[in-house]
């Protein structure tokens, strides 16, 4: 059906995709899941209210969510160049990628977490738990099963959004797609292309459902 | 017994708290000394203030003023640091069990002990203990969601027990359980209060728990202490208004409504029988309590006496003696009960 070439040129750009969502998931669940904590910690019920600084927190969020993400990646660019040394290609996607995914993570992880039972933590309290003990002892054990169906909500998020970094030259299925649907009207190869990334969708939610069931002990 | 020193004391304590919608004064001017190895009741309608009063002590809740003091410690005046520690001397149980669900029975007892810093085995082997003390040694296993609601309180309770509490803070610990496992969960408490010498906190809004554990009470009302005493004075002699309603909630309408201003009414013959007292009721709307009645119709003509307790609003019952004079009654105020 497709010429080999065609062929590894796929393989590649799928190699390419997954090596951008799963970094790129890694990196902004290093910025967005310590946010999405204080975010939660500091708020008016919280463990150790902040009001000023969850006021803050709350507004860089929301102004990063609300810029479309096309638009942060070039606007990006300078940031991009700085960290990766140039502006196309996988692994300068990453940087917007985190730039984008971050917030996002936050939000999903203020949620998982405000979903843990009050009464939980006034217990926790209750034992002399400082608000750190809560948070690890507590709150993220209590939360896990919501927090990785979080986790799988954000990694095929991530996944969508850098496909759509194929169209600036971000390399992976996306570009491919791109390249040979759009430019060259070889609708085949980006049929082929998307339908990977359904899969690849696919399997990823199905393993996030999977864990997250696994991990839940309420019923 | 040995019950004098008192183990916590809370000295004028009140409690306000600020929403969107104005002040609310939960606790006002609290006073009660609870004493080493007794069982203490604190007993109150919904939103008395039970609760918000039992999160003072360990002051998961800071008192807007007053203070607790907790083994001759003035809680206010700790740090931090020192509060978490004397937090671990006082356990606490609630309506909800409050379990971690991530966690089984085995874990949620370690739970306490990791947080004081004991060493995994250690704690393990703690807790093992622990569970075997309130029976649940099968079910170490067992995460609470497969645990029935009294097994949940047990754990809750051993958990609580981990640290080797001086006190032990029960919110509505069986407000969740039916009669039968609320039986079950009590007598465990009575026998970890004589076993272990713990001192017990026991707030409900049930008489029935009162009586079952406890040797004294306090009865706090819309915020206040209405009355504080042994269990026995307050349910044979209880003097507030709150501890009669707990005590006899039967006679809570016409507690409510009866004042104590008490008239003799003497019919002679002069007025016709008829409802006299009903339609003075109706006329006033406000209702009487017949304390003594011994009348005759003779000849449609009353003969005999009647006493009847008046409301407590003075202006209706002066209305309500010239209304019945009015009807060539003679009527005199009497003392006391007939
Ligand atoms: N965090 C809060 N913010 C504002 N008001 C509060 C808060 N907590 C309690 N209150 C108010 O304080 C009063 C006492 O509440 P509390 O929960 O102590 O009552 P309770 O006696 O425990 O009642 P219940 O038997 O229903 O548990 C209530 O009027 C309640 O609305
Ligand atoms: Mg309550």
């Amino acid at each position: 059906m497709f010429k080999a070439a065609v062929i590894k040129m796929i393989v590649l750009g799928l190699g390419e995709t997954l090596y951008m969502t799963l970094l790129s998931t890694a990196l902004a669940y290093l910025l967005g899941l310590p946010l999405g904590i204080i975010l939660v910690v500091t708020e008016k019920d919280g463990i150790r209210p902040q009001r000023f600084l969850n006021r803050i927190l709350n507004f860089i969020i929301n102004v990063i969510r609300s810029v479309p993400f096309l638009i942060l990646l070039v606007a990006v660019i300078p940031i991009t160049r700085f960290i990766v040394g140039k502006i196309i290609g996988s692994s300068a996607t990453v940087v917007p990628l985190v730039i984008a995914a971050a917030p996002f993570i936050a939000r999903l992880v203020e949620s998982s977490l405000k979903e843990v039972d009050k009464g939980v933590i006034e217990a926790a309290q209750s034992m002399g738990a400082s608000p750190l003990q809560i948070i690890t002892k507590v709150m993220l054990p209590e939360a896990l099963p919501s927090l990785i169906v979080g986790a799988a909500i954000a990694v095929t998020t991530i996944l969508s959004y850098s496909a759509m970094a194929g169209f600036v030259g971000g390399g992976g299925l996306g570009t491919i797609a791109i390249n040979y649907g759009y430019y060259r009207y070889q609708n085949d190869v980006m049929f082929a292309t998307v339908a990977l990334l359904v899969i690849v969708v696919q399997v990823l939610q199905e393993i996030g459902t999977w864990i997250a069931n696994l991990s839940d002990k309420r019923n | 017994m040995k019950n004098t020193k008192p183990i916590i004391r809370i000295v004028g304590l009140s409690k306000c708290f600020t929403s969107a919608n104005g002040e609310v004064s939960a606790l006002e001017n609290i006073n009660l000394e609870i004493r080493e190895g007794e069982i203490f009741g604190i007993i109150g309608m919904s939103g008395a203030g039970k609760s918000t009063l039992v999160r003072c002590i360990n002051f998961l809740e800071l008192p807007t003023s007053g203070t607790v003091y907790f083994a001759g410690r003035d809680l206010a005046q700790l740090s931090r640091q020192e509060l978490y520690k004397v937090r671990q001397s006082m356990g606490m149980i609630f309506q909800q069990f409050n379990l971690l669900m991530q966690r089984t029975a085995l874990g949620n007892v370690c739970f306490p002990l990791e947080i004081a810093g004991v060493n995994k085995h250690e704690a393990r082997q703690r807790a093992a203990e622990l569970l075997d003390l309130v029976g649940l040694t099968d079910k170490a296993d067992a995460y609470p969601a497969q645990l029935s609601g009294g097994q949940r309180q047990r754990v809750a309770i051993a958990r609580a027990l981990a640290t080797n509490p001086e006190v032990l803070l029960c919110d509505e610990a069986t407000s969740a359980l039916d009669p039968a496992t609320t039986r079950g969960v009590l007598s465990l408490l009575r026998d970890i209060n004589k076993r272990l010498g713990i001192t017990i906190v026991v707030i409900t809004h049930e008489m029935s728990v009162i009586e079952e554990i406890c040797q004294r009470v306090t009865i706090i009302d819309d915020g206040q202490i209405a009355e504080t005493g042994t269990v026995e004075e307050i349910f044979s002699r209880p003097k507030s208004q709150a501890a009669r309603r707990l005590v006899y909630p039967a006679e809570q309408q016409i507690e409510q409504i009866i004042g104590n201003r008490s008239i003799r009414i003497v019919f002679d013959g002069s007025s016709s029988f008829e409802p006299i007292i009903a339609s003075m009721v109706l006329e006033f709307k406000h209702t009487v309590n017949i304390l003594f009645a011994d009348t005759k119709n003779i000849d449609g003509k009353a003969f005999g006496q009647m006493v009847i307790q008046l409301p407590e609003t003075d202006k209706i019952a002066d209305g309500m003696i010239a209304y019945l004079r009015g009807k060539g009654l003679t009527v005199e105020e009497v003392e006391g009960v007939v």
